[in-house]
């Protein structure tokens, strides 16, 4: 996997080390926050705001699987656990939104430390059936947990006041506070691939007794890449618990873990902008299929043939090879 | 009657069987996996898939052509692992020279297709499957009734994991096998066709997995989900197991189901998340698995 994406990454490397972001991440960078902006307007706000929730999901994603190279497939756990303490953070406890998201946050970063920590201890595929096991532990215990509503999930849980002075009933005022959160949270991941730091992991990726042989203690950066994802994957899920007022067993599902690798996959993996396309796809595709009933999953599958067999780059890799230029 | 720790005999075998039954079909299924991953190298993430498309099969051969449960057991495997002979050709043998784990994501692309068309098709509340005349009844053991079928099962799942560890330590063909999995290169190069070794040993493998579920069928009902949840805690039986050993994987099948029967009696809240308990345990003590061998 890393073979092919790597000659990009090398230009990336260079580029980005001569000074800051490059002209056209800028304009990119630019151009969604533009649109963004303009979007609540003109299409069904809540509808976006699951569209930008899904954007920080697939990124927080993308640090793991295209950067850091491991194949995750449990990220529902940090997005549904995440998901189900804010709620209760905000519905019993009272809490306002940001605090909550906090909670949320937090809880998905301890996890990520414990599972993440058990799960680096294997590779490859191993890793990725570890991280799917904890996972699917992460789903019993929300079935059967008293806070977690069972079957019902947490419903109806209130937006409350930011701060506590000003309210975010409305969808849009809401709308900013999530573009905010998606926003920063998305400048974070691309600071964090580009520095000192995000270049090991790379590396890491590349070749990893080469970096264990220069004297990296690659376990370390392996579990702290880890739990970045699982952090940011968190926020996205603490963020969707505020917007859909509900926390429930689909956030914590294997499917949801499939879909974000779906979202990463179609987009382009090892790319900056690819899950932001990939989830904004799938997001749309599912608002379309959603009276199909099981073939929105058949669809999904397809996808993920053709992805796997023909598609490898997925869709900002493929227009990044047209245009020469990392995207 | 006795009464151990408070527990009622009664209960405590017949979780016990329970537990035998469960691990019987986590060992054929992580079997299953460990044959296909000795030689391809690729997790098969549709195996699950392929265990309720052996229950349907069986189901639908008795539905609408009336050929029995016995017939089944022989046909189900032969038609569904004939459709894994298709898929293998047709995509994963696409994939051996790529990263592994593209190999598990076409596979779970794979299993969604089928899981959703089975669904669309039979919808989500399961069909009946009758178990068949000959093994009707139970057996009065004295200290608790056992039935028939159960037995059965126990039985044929032993025999096959034993027959399938016979095949592939003791003959010929577990040779060639055994020996394209360390290299299949020299392998060919003797006059072997590796490939066809390759595309029988996963149709072999899903076989194994359709004619679990044609043992489960009579105990669970027909349903397009059936397989889904399963596969994920027969992924942990695979990392708990470590998969460098045919007789490791039936051992840890086998041990894991009767520690989770176990948990049901005294802990019956911590039964679903037992096995994944121990995985963690595993990782922290021997992190190449029970029976496994570092990677």
């Amino acid at each position: 996997m890393a073979a092919e994406v790597e000659p990009l990454e090398r230009q990336v490397a260079a580029t980005a080390g001569a000074g800051g972001m490059p002209r056209h991440h800028q304009l990119i960078f630019a151009g969604l926050l533009a649109f963004a902006l303009v979007a609540p307007f003109v299409l069904y706000p809540v509808f976006v705001m699951k569209v930008l929730c899904f954007v920080l999901f697939a990124c927080a994603f993308n640090l793991l699987l295209g950067f850091g190279g491991l194949l995750s497939f449990g990220h529902a756990a940090y997005f549904g656990s995440a998901s189900y303490v804010a709620a209760h953070a905000a519905k019993v406890w009272g809490l306002t939104p940001e605090l909550a998201i906090l909670c949320g946050t937090a809880t998905a970063a301890g996890l990520g430390f414990v599972f993440g920590g058990l799960a680096i201890r294997r590779a490859g595929i191993y890793f990725a059936m570890v991280t799917l096991a904890f996972a699917q532990m992460v789903y019993f215990f929300s079935l059967q947990a008293p806070f977690t509503g069972g079957e019902d999930g947490i419903q109806s849980v209130p937006r409350g006041a930011l701060l506590g002075l000003f309210s975010l009933e409305s969808d849009r005022t809401l709308y900013f506070f999530v573009l905010a959160i998606v926003f920063g949270g998305l400048l974070l991941i691309y600071r964090i691939i580009h520095s000192p730091f995000g270049q090991v992991m790379k590396a890491i990726r590349d070749n990893e007794p080469r970096a264990v042989s220069l004297g990296y203690r690659v376990q370390r950066y392996k579990l702290a890449v880890f739990v970045l994802s699982a952090t940011l994957a968190g926020l996205a899920g603490s963020t969707k618990a505020l917007v859909f007022q509900l926390a429930s067993l689909t956030d914590v599902h294997w499917s949801m873990s499939g879909e974000v690798v779906l979202m990463t996959l179609l987009g382009g993996m090892g790319t900056v902008f690819g899950p932001i396309v990939g989830a904004a796809t799938i997001v749309t595709m599912q608002n379309y299929l959603a009276g199909f009933g099981a073939w929105v999953t058949v669809t999904q599958g397809v996808i993920f043939v053709v992805g796997v067999l023909l598609f490898r780059e997925g869709i900002v890799g493929v227009l990044s090879r047209w245009l020469k230029k990392p995207l | 009657m006795f009464e151990l720790l408070g527990i009622p005999p009664q209960a405590l075998f017949g979780q016990l069987l329970l537990g035998l039954i469960n691990g019987s079909f986590y060992a054929l299924l992580s079997l299953g996996l460990a044959v296909i991953f000795g030689l391809l190298n690729i997790i098969n993430f549709t195996h699950g898939a392929q265990y309720m498309m052996g229950a349907f099969v069986a189901w639908m051969l008795l539905d609408y052509l009336g050929i029995g449960y016995w017939w089944a057991l022989v046909l189900v495997p032969v038609i569904v692992g004939l459709t894994g002979i298709v898929l293998e050709r047709l995509m994963i043998s696409r994939l051996y020279h790529l990263d592994h784990l593209y190999g598990l994501l076409l596979t779970f692309g794979l299993a969604l297709i089928i899981q959703g068309l089975f669904r669309n098709q039979y919808g989500i509340s399961g069909e009946a499957y009758s178990i068949p005349s000959q093994l009707v009844g139970v057996q009065n053991l004295g200290f608790m009734f056992l039935p028939n079928y159960r037995l059965w099962v126990i039985v044929a799942s032993v025999v096959v994991c034993l027959g399938t560890w016979f095949v592939i330590e003791k003959t010929r063909l577990g040779a060639y096998l055994r020996a394209a999995t360390e290299n299949p290169t020299l392998v060919g190069a003797f006059g072997i066709n590796v490939p066809r070794l390759v595309t029988l040993t996963y149709g072999f493998g899903v076989g194994l997995a359709a004619l679990a579920g044609v043992l489960a069928a009579p105990i669970y009902s027909v349903n397009p989900n059936m397989g889904a949840d399963l596969i994920i805690v027969v992924f942990a039986v695979v990392v708990i197991g470590g998969m460098g050993s045919i007789l490791g994987a039936v051992l840890t099948g086998f041990g894991l189901g009767l520690i989770e029967g176990l948990t049901k009696v005294f802990y019956p809240e911590g039964s679903a998340v037992v096995i994944f308990v121990i995985m963690a345990i595993v990782l922290l003590v021997k992190p190449a698995g029970l029976f496994g061998r570092t990677a």
